[in-house]
């Protein structure tokens, strides 16, 4: 865009310039292609319908389930065009079983209370687990569970990295309905090249 | 002040983010032209986060944004009209 301007007042110059001549019409044809094309981006720009984001989801763990569903579900709110890429650990968000029993590390979690030798002693895992299920329970925050069934319902893309599935031994049955099973690194820079915001989580 | 006039009422006490924002979208969706969703919310968070989705959503309009209280716990309640 910024480079049209320049070309138009030249064009525009030269011809108040030049003359008089028979130009004049042809100028006018022009300025009032250029005011349509102007106005048409502005409309295009106007709100945030249109845009899309896609969502690289790496961590299996409890609390960092979160970050990307949240801004999944939201941005579908906002009716943007929504793709999370699971891969790694993400994979696991997006398992049937285990997407429903995610755990939390007691170890190097320095919201814990407990130095990280206590923490690294049997239980210890599950019981920050469930002092954070409890949380969330406590504070009306949604379940994992629940906004990978929301995500889905808005119409957002879930998409299951096909090298974790084969690494990690996941048929395409043993992940949610909905998922885009089978997809690789080259879907997932695509939908990134082509959206307008990019996270990895 | 007067609360606009609703034709539909949306629940989301006790909900927090994003939730408030995602129901609203969906309540909305069913609704038609001219309808006024009333959603009544406990999440703070809801006033800053219902007035930038409707700011940022096509076919809505926030009307108004009253905070109130019930029971003794703070009430937000957002009132969106269906533009298109």
């Amino acid at each position: 865009m910024s480079t049209d301007a320049p070309e138009a007042d030249a064009s525009g110059d030269g011809a108040s310039a030049g003359a008089d001549g028979p130009d004049v019409a042809a100028l006018a044809e022009q300025v009032e292609a250029l005011r349509d094309e102007v106005e048409s981006l502005a409309a295009a720009d106007d709100g945030d319908a249109g845009r899309s984001m896609t969502i690289i989801a790496t961590k299996g763990t409890l609390d960092m389930a979160y970050p990307p569903f949240i801004l999944a579900t939201t941005a579908a709110a906002f009716d943007w065009d929504v793709t999370v890429f699971h891969t790694f650990w993400g994979l696991d968000l997006l398992h049937r079983e285990k997407s429903r029993e995610l755990k939390l590390s007691a170890v190097g979690n320095p919201t814990m209370p407990i130095p990280n030798a206590v923490a690294a002693l049997p239980g210890m895992d599950a019981m920050a687990t469930w002092m954070m299920r409890r949380k969330i329970d406590d504070n009306g925050v949604a379940t994992v569970g629940e906004l990978v069934d929301l995500a889905v319902d808005t119409g957002v893309t879930l998409q299951g990295c096909q090298m974790t599935m084969d690494l990690m031994g996941y048929e395409a049955d043993d992940l949610i309905d909905g998922v885009e099973a089978g997809v690789g690194a080259a879907t997932a820079l695509q939908h990134m090249a082509d959206s307008d915001v990019q996270l990895l989580v | 002040m007067t609360a606009p006039e609703s034709t539909e009422t949306l629940d989301v006490t006790g909900l927090n983010c994003p939730l408030p924002v995602v129901k609203t979208k969906q309540a909305v969706d069913g609704l038609s032209p001219d309808d006024v969703l009333e959603v009544r919310a406990t999440d703070p968070g809801s006033v800053s986060d219902i007035a930038g989705w409707a700011d940022g959503t096509d076919g809505v309009e926030l009307l108004d944004q009253i905070e109130g209280e019930d029971g003794g716990e703070s009430l937000f309640t957002h009132y969106v009209r269906v533009t298109a």
